[in-house]
């Protein structure tokens, strides 16, 4: 079965993507949902999932030193590249029990790369897996959603942005869904990276400022590296509507397809308290939003 | 003194903030635009950029003729950035941590390290705020190198602002680390509180005295104030919504000279943040409740 992916970026944060995927969800009812942005999943707050499933996301590992075996040789602050070493000097010595400098590993720090585990000549250092997150599967009224949450300051946002992705694409296989829909993290790095690798077609969603237009061109430029189909739509187009028009023909430029512009409305908040999409609720952004799902579903293929 | 103006969620106005922030000070400051995927605050500070460097890492060479294909390297990756086959192994650069494991591991000394660019540093100055920010280059996945070279410019100048990036992983905590306060800009709404909790997590886990901005501050709901309240996280400041702002932002004109009233409250909040990034301050647990 031929699984179409389409996922909504930003590169700014902020523009309004997670609050389109929600609307999106509901529109369409026939997606399997996926929220990418691991760092700060918030498409959870519109959807009010029912956990079905919680996975441990371990990835990488961190070193730790254990101060019985360690020698004291220094070998691994030497060596490390990232800074993840401390020395800690003795606090006490006495003519008895002279203290030798102890080693300690900054697990925040650590990279996880294993070069003082592996040149530790006492071998004092162990190298346990690292818990870095864990991801779900809900039930929504919208379909399942596959959504994670990082461990605080975790590395790998990639590689569960990935995990969460391939879930995702298991959920279509096994419950013939057709559609995957997918709320992108803000930026150009590795969260992004692993976002839209592969994706039928990305949406871009932009606002009519000078911050935003620079960052839509290189999230722009992102697809284009990596031979993607751009869809582009402005948000809040309403609050400088010469800049919408300038993003537009920026990004037309730029080889983008335009899929429609989003007025501002405080519809958008007084939905997301209420944890509804703004279609649910009904206003100004609510018809356009209806107009870009369409659009953008015409032209992703 | 070194501040970080940090967030969780995107677009809660770090940039607006961190700006309007060095713009109302007349001690010598040196301004750290650490979002180097989508740096914006030159847009705002419009410096005259003075210089620039390429942000390298070190990436590993294989010698053929010296390689004897053991394998040894492809072991000792934790990356899968080099994969020993039958004959010479193949280098993935982009996977590549640059830990230098490789070449430790190497028993016929056939791998060396050349330098690969993923970004660039830019420094300049903007009236008289020293600024640099970092840019990656797009396709390259990895922020924290380049965050890591720009934070290298962090020479102790009365004042040292550094926006950082939106999230709450590596490149936020590379932004942030060895400042001596955070400043989490939010909204007052269910996204920006539920990121705020998270990126109270990311700073509290540096052990990193912080203090809040909430700005649209009459846009949403209560929720925010009431967490931050709870939490015993002071807040420094709160900027109601306002059309003025958003649209001189929309033109890159910073809040402080679209609404000039808004001065004398920054000069307040830096005042603020000096107390609570104060030793005696940390001591006592203030804005940094566990």
């Amino acid at each position: 079965m031929n699984v179409r992916e389409m996922v909504v970026v930003s590169g700014k944060g902020g523009t309004g993507k997670t609050s389109l995927v929600g609307s999106f969800a509901v529109l369409t009812q026939s997606a399997v949902l996926a929220d990418c942005d691991v760092d700060a999943a918030d498409l959870h707050l519109l959807l009010s999932p029912a956990v079905q499933r919680r996975v441990e996301f371990r990835s990488g590992h961190t070193a730790a030193i254990a101060t019985g075996r360690c020698t004291g040789c220094g070998r691994c602050l030497e060596l490390c590249r990232f800074g993840a070493i401390r020395a800690s000097v003795p606090s006490r010595e006495t003519a008895s029990a002279p203290q030798k400098p102890g080693f300690s590993v900054d697990p925040v720090a650590c990279e996880g790369c294993g070069v003082c585990v592996d040149h530790c000549a006492a071998g004092a250092i162990d190298f346990p897996e690292r818990l870095s997150g864990e991801w779900f599967v809900s039930e929504t009224r919208c379909g399942p959603l596959v959504h994670a949450r990082l461990g605080i300051a975790a590395e790998n946002s990639g590689k569960l942005v990935s995990t969460v992705r391939r879930q995702a694409r298991d959920l279509a296989q096994a419950g013939h869904r057709a559609l995957i829909l997918v709320d992108g993290p803000p930026g150009i790095g590795c969260p992004v990276i692993a976002s839209i690798t592969g994706a039928t077609s990305v949406l871009a969603v932009t606002e009519p400022t000078i911050s935003g237009e620079h960052d839509l061109l290189r999230v722009l430029e992102l697809c284009r590296h990596f031979d993607i189909e751009a869809a582009v739509c402005v948000n809040k187009w309403d609050l400088n509507p010469e800049a919408s028009a300038r993003i537009e023909e920026a990004a037309r430029v730029a080889g983008a397809l335009l899929v429609g512009r989003i007025p501002y409305d405080p519809t958008v908040t007084r939905a997301q308290i209420q944890a509804r999409a703004v279609v649910e609720i009904g206003g100004p952004a609510a018809a356009a939003t209806r107009k870009v799902w369409d659009a953008w579903l015409a032209v992703a293929s | 003194m070194t501040v970080a103006i940090a967030s969780g969620k995107g677009g809660t106005g770090k940039t607006t903030v961190a700006v309007s922030l060095a713009l109302s000070q007349t001690v010598p400051l040196l301004f750290l635009d650490g979002d180097v995927e989508e740096p914006n605050a030159a847009l705002f500070l419009r410096p005259r950029i003075l210089g620039s460097r390429p942000v390298e890492v070190r990436v590993p060479e294989v010698d053929a003729a010296r390689c004897t294909a053991c394998g040894a390297c492809s072991r000792a990756c934790r990356f899968h950035a080099i994969v020993s086959l039958k004959s010479k192994p193949l280098v993935f650069p982009e996977l590549c941590h640059s830990c230098g494991g490789c070449v430790l591991a190497c028993p016929s000394a056939a791998i060396r390290e050349s330098l690969r660019a993923i970004g660039i540093i830019e420094r300049g100055v903007s009236g008289s705020i020293r600024f640099a920010h970092g840019r990656l280059n797009v396709g390259e996945a990895m922020a924290v190198p380049v965050i890591h070279a720009l934070r290298e410019d962090d020479t102790q100048v009365g004042l040292t602002i550094v926006d950082a990036p939106p999230g709450t992983s590596c490149p936020v905590v590379a932004a942030i680390r060895g400042s001596d306060m955070v400043l989490l800009v939010t909204e007052p709404t269910p996204f920006g509180l539920n990121d705020l909790m998270i990126a109270v997590g990311t700073v509290r886990k540096l052990g990193l005295p912080l203090g809040v901005v909430i700005n649209r501050s009459d846009s949403g709901n209560d929720s925010v104030r009431a967490y931050c309240g709870r939490e015993g996280i002071p807040v420094l400041l709160e900027i109601p919504e306002d059309r003025r702002i958003a649209e001189a932002y929309s033109r890159g004109i910073p809040a402080i000279e679209a609404r000039p009233e808004l001065r004398t409250r920054f000069g307040l909040l830096h005042r603020r943040l000096t107390e609570l990034a104060a030793p005696e301050a940390r001591e006592l647990g203030v804005g940094a409740a566990s």
